[in-house]
């Protein structure tokens, strides 16, 4: 593959993903706008009063006045400058309040990515290992039951053991509020809040890569070059590493891939049930409250995302699989 | 042998005492529980959901006003009877007129930036800050016709007329009183201060994490020496109701408030050894909630129609099985914790039978499935006990063969819909802010009919009403104004524009070592000046 083929293959890649990202923020400006209410109606609702005059001040100050084409214009004009606007609700750029969010998100789905694909992996090969053995049944029934169940619900009951009756990790939240740690102290404690956050959002992926790993080890196992290597006296444990498994793990890339675009979006449900200070709930709370300047910058980051994420799956193929060029 | 005329002359002046100077009986409480005020201690709390600014005015919401006014003070504040208690004000009197008020200020008070305070702050929070800025507050001080500043420390408002309600503006949720020297010739809400609110309060505002905690400290050059006792106050951002309800009963945050916990699981925190639960502390506000009824719609113009969905439902029931006892029947347009509340006052009782006896008179007669009338309820979204109290409603209802179909909607669309008149019935409830003429006029006046929320949306209307309502408001003498709230309370029962259901008590449950948190008719939005932990 030459660097020049690789670079025009990017330049390409990269003018489609603009024009896609782009396409993404109209969409969602327009569809955000067909939800009925907005959001000086939501605060007049939460202030439980309201004259003529409130309204018409606090449209005017969140822009709602202009006409819709000119609010789109005025986005657009800002997105190209990378300008995300401001949240005239929070009384803070958009920039600043998705940039304060993003760290904590990125520890959790990060944490949680980590364990599910390295615990993932290692279960399906376990149990591809041991097929229609007792080992493999109990691997195949956790990763189904784990797969079954509501995130939520996983979250409440890991609370419930190790918060409310061992008493060893915190309910909620990301550390310690008002104890001011620093340096190593403060790591730990984030450890410890990030623990049953991390294995709630981690399970449901988890038992995904197990069932992937264990299915496509099992039919590359099949396959001829696998039993001339058993043929030739290549040892167990190598033929597993270098020819099973590398070949079984293309499918395990590409959602790995598809997961990763999603990283940054954060996960509603687990930030809702672990007090979780991301980017989810701040999405979700923006929606609730017609916050529109911080939903588009929050959907903008993550159409970015998830198109940087293909690219890099695209990529990744080509170096595990020789055979897969860039094009 | 104790004469026992000393005796009753002895209690006499206690209440008297107990009255006028409600924060010495809180300290003799204290001292008579063997616990004297303690210094130190972090209070962790919790808010929900995340407010969008902290200064009163700019924002008023629910969860603002619960967390600014640490931050912020009123002139006054209100004993849970609603008598006006000192708070920036140290006395205040009204001229023989009733038409000029004068409040002597409290000296020695400085904001949080080590400003002093003084009458300007005043003059400004009402006549400029809170007049352009929030609804409740221009309604009324329109009325003021001349402020004079008197010194740095007394200042007088004159009104138009005499409005005998006037005192109650002046809560801090109400009328923050805001600082003159950073607001003053700024645009109010875009001002960059806001990011940092700086009040006379007890406590500073220290640091917000967004979607995560707001942290306030102990404001060292406090007016109230020694005060406050907390070294620190941090409200929690927990958006989920069971994961607030872990996080209490494990101790992780020691007080909720409002609607953090679910009335479903109040009864546990009853039992629990480490917690209480507190019922009142809302009279002030005295939400009141009601089906409201569109009546611009042909079947639900009908007073009947609304009398026979009166008694279809059981208001004992809402209150004690899907609110769990943190909410009371209601029995008038005007809360019992609220002036004027007319205690001999009646809603229908429940009786389905009386129901269909009026859906016959008026011709609706049920069909093969034994359906009378079909009508719309949007849901309020306000969390699940909202939800179960629209399932409620439709099988109350279908009981007397009124078929209900349920809408839903999130809190943004639900406003806009009952903003719009774009529902049949739905589900409010509204702050009645101590006075009929504050908070329950509003809902039921004809002039107030307008495409806003929390006006008379219903479409209601009746002459009669207007003007009992207008001679109320102009009315100086509290015994006739009475008078009068007893007319209204009769004829709206009569008219049954909405039907009540329920007086909200929004249960505070808070850690037994934490004390005198709950004293005023403003509950958890007092000051927190004089709230400690006992060892």
């Amino acid at each position: 593959m030459g660097a020049e083929r690789l670079l025009r293959f990017l330049a390409q890649r990269l003018v489609k993903a603009a024009i896609v990202v782009l396409a993404i923020v109209v969409f969602q400006f327009v569809l955000i706008r067909l939800a009925p209410g907005d959001p000086a109606s939501v605060i007049a609702g939460q202030s439980g009063a309201a004259d003529a005059e409130f309204m018409a001040q606090l449209r005017a100050q969140f822009g709602l006045d202009r006409p819709m084409h000119e609010q789109l214009w005025i986005y657009v004009k800002g997105i190209l400058t990378l300008d995300l606007g401001f949240s005239h609700r929070q009384q803070l750029p958009v920039a600043t309040l998705i940039w304060d969010r993003l760290p904590a998100t990125l520890l959790l789905t990060g944490a949680a990515f980590l364990f599910a694909i390295s615990a993932g992996v290692a279960l399906g090969v376990a149990a591809a290992r041991r097929v229609g053995r007792p080992a493999d049944s109990v691997i195949t029934v956790i990763a189904l039951t784990f797969y079954a169940t509501p995130i939520f619900w996983v979250g409440l009951l890991l609370v419930l053991i190790f918060s409310v009756w061992l008493e060893w990790l915190p309910s909620f939240g990301m550390y310690t509020v008002g104890a001011d740690l620093t340096g190593l102290a403060y790591a730990l404690d984030v450890g410890r809040h990030l623990i049953l956050p991390a294995i709630t959002l981690g399970l449901f992926f988890l038992a995904i890569y197990a069932r992937l790993a264990r299915a496509s080890m099992l039919e590359v196992a099949d396959q001829d070059f696998v039993r001339t290597a058993h043929a030739k006296g290549v040892p167990e444990g190598r033929i597993i590493r270098a020819h099973v498994l590398r070949n079984a793990l293309l499918p395990v890339i590409t959602f790995a891939g598809i997961q990763a675009g999603q990283l940054v979006g954060g996960s509603i449900l687990v930030e809702t049930v672990f007090a979780w200070p991301g980017i989810g709930r701040l999405a979700f709370d923006a929606l609730l409250q017609r916050d529109y300047a911080v939903l588009l910058g929050v959907f903008f980051c993550t159409a970015v995302m998830v198109v940087l994420f293909n690219l890099i799956t695209d990529l990744l193929y080509a170096v595990i699989d020789p055979r897969v060029e860039v094009a | 042998m104790t004469d026992p005329r000393l005796t009753a002359l002895g209690r006499r002046s206690l209440l008297a005492g107990a009255a006028a100077a409600p924060v010495l009986m809180t300290l003799d409480q204290a001292r008579a529980q063997g616990v004297a005020p303690r210094r130190g201690g972090t209070l962790t709390t919790m808010l929900t959901p995340e407010p969008p600014v902290l200064v009163l005015g700019v924002n008023n919401q629910g969860p603002t006003l619960v967390a600014a006014s640490k931050i912020y003070q009123g002139l006054v504040k209100f004993s849970p009877t609603l008598e006006p208690l000192p708070e920036l004000a140290k006395s205040w009197s009204v001229s023989e007129d009733k038409r000029t008020y004068t409040f002597e200020l409290q000296p020695n008070v400085k904001w949080h930036d080590g400003r002093p305070f003084t009458a300007e702050d005043v003059r400004f929070s009402i006549m400029e800050f809170h007049m352009q800025l929030a609804p409740r507050a221009r309604g009324v001080f329109q009325r003021i016709t001349d402020v004079r500043i008197n010194n740095d420390h007394s200042i007088s408002f004159t009104l138009n007329a005499p409005f005998e309600p006037f005192l109650l503006m002046f809560d801090v949720t109400a009328c923050a009183i805001a600082p003159s020297h950073i607001y003053k010739g700024t645009d109010f809400r875009n001002n960059p201060a806001n990011a940092r609110p700086i009040g006379t309060g007890p406590f500073q505002f220290v640091e917000w994490q967004r979607g995560n905690f707001i942290r306030m400290r102990r404001f060292d050059d406090y007016w109230k020496p020694g005060q406050p006792y907390l070294d620190e106050i941090i409200y929690r951002i927990i958006p989920d109701s069971q994961s607030r309800r872990l996080a209490l009963q494990t101790g992780q945050v020691q007080l909720s408030q409002a609607n953090d916990i679910e009335p479903f699981d109040i009864p546990q925190f009853e039992t629990l050894p480490n917690t209480q639960v507190v019922k009142t502390g809302w009279e002030y506000f005295a939400p009141l909630s009601w089906i409201e009824v569109n009546q611009r719609l042909d079947v639900l113009k009908d007073v009947r129609f609304r009398r026979a969905m009166a008694h279809a439902i059981d208001r004992n029931f809402i209150a004690q099985r899907l609110w769990f006892g943190t909410a009371k029947a209601a029995t008038s347009p005007i809360a019992s914790g609220t002036r004027f509340h007319d205690p001999n006052a009646r809603l229908p009782e429940f009786n389905p039978r009386a129901a269909t006896a009026l859906l016959d008179e008026m011709g609706l007669r049920p069909n093969a499935q034994g359906v009378r009338h079909s009508v719309k309820l949007l849901t309020l979204p306000y969390g699940e006990v909202w939800t179960r109290l629209s399932e409620y409603l439709r099988q109350a209802l279908r009981q007397v063969g009124i078929d209900v179909t349920l809408e839903s909607t999130d809190a943004g669309g639900w406003v806009r819909r009952l903003a719009n008149w774009e529902y049949e019935l739905t589900v409010n409830f509204v702050y009645q802010f101590g006075d009929p003429t504050l908070g329950v006029a509003r809902t039921y006046i004809s002039s107030n009919i307008q495409k806003i929320a929390f006006t008379n949306t219903s479409g209601y209307s009746n002459p009669e009403i207007d003007r009992l309502f207008d001679e109320a408001q102009a009315e100086p003498e509290t015994a006739k104004r009475a008078e009068i709230f007893k007319q209204v309370q009769a004829k709206l029962i009569a008219d049954m524009p909405l039907i009540w259901t329920i007086e909200l008590l929004f249960p505070t449950v808070h850690d037994r070592r934490l004390r005198n948190v709950i004293q005023l008719g403003t509950g958890v939005h007092a000051s927190f000046d004089d709230v400690f932990f006992a060892a």
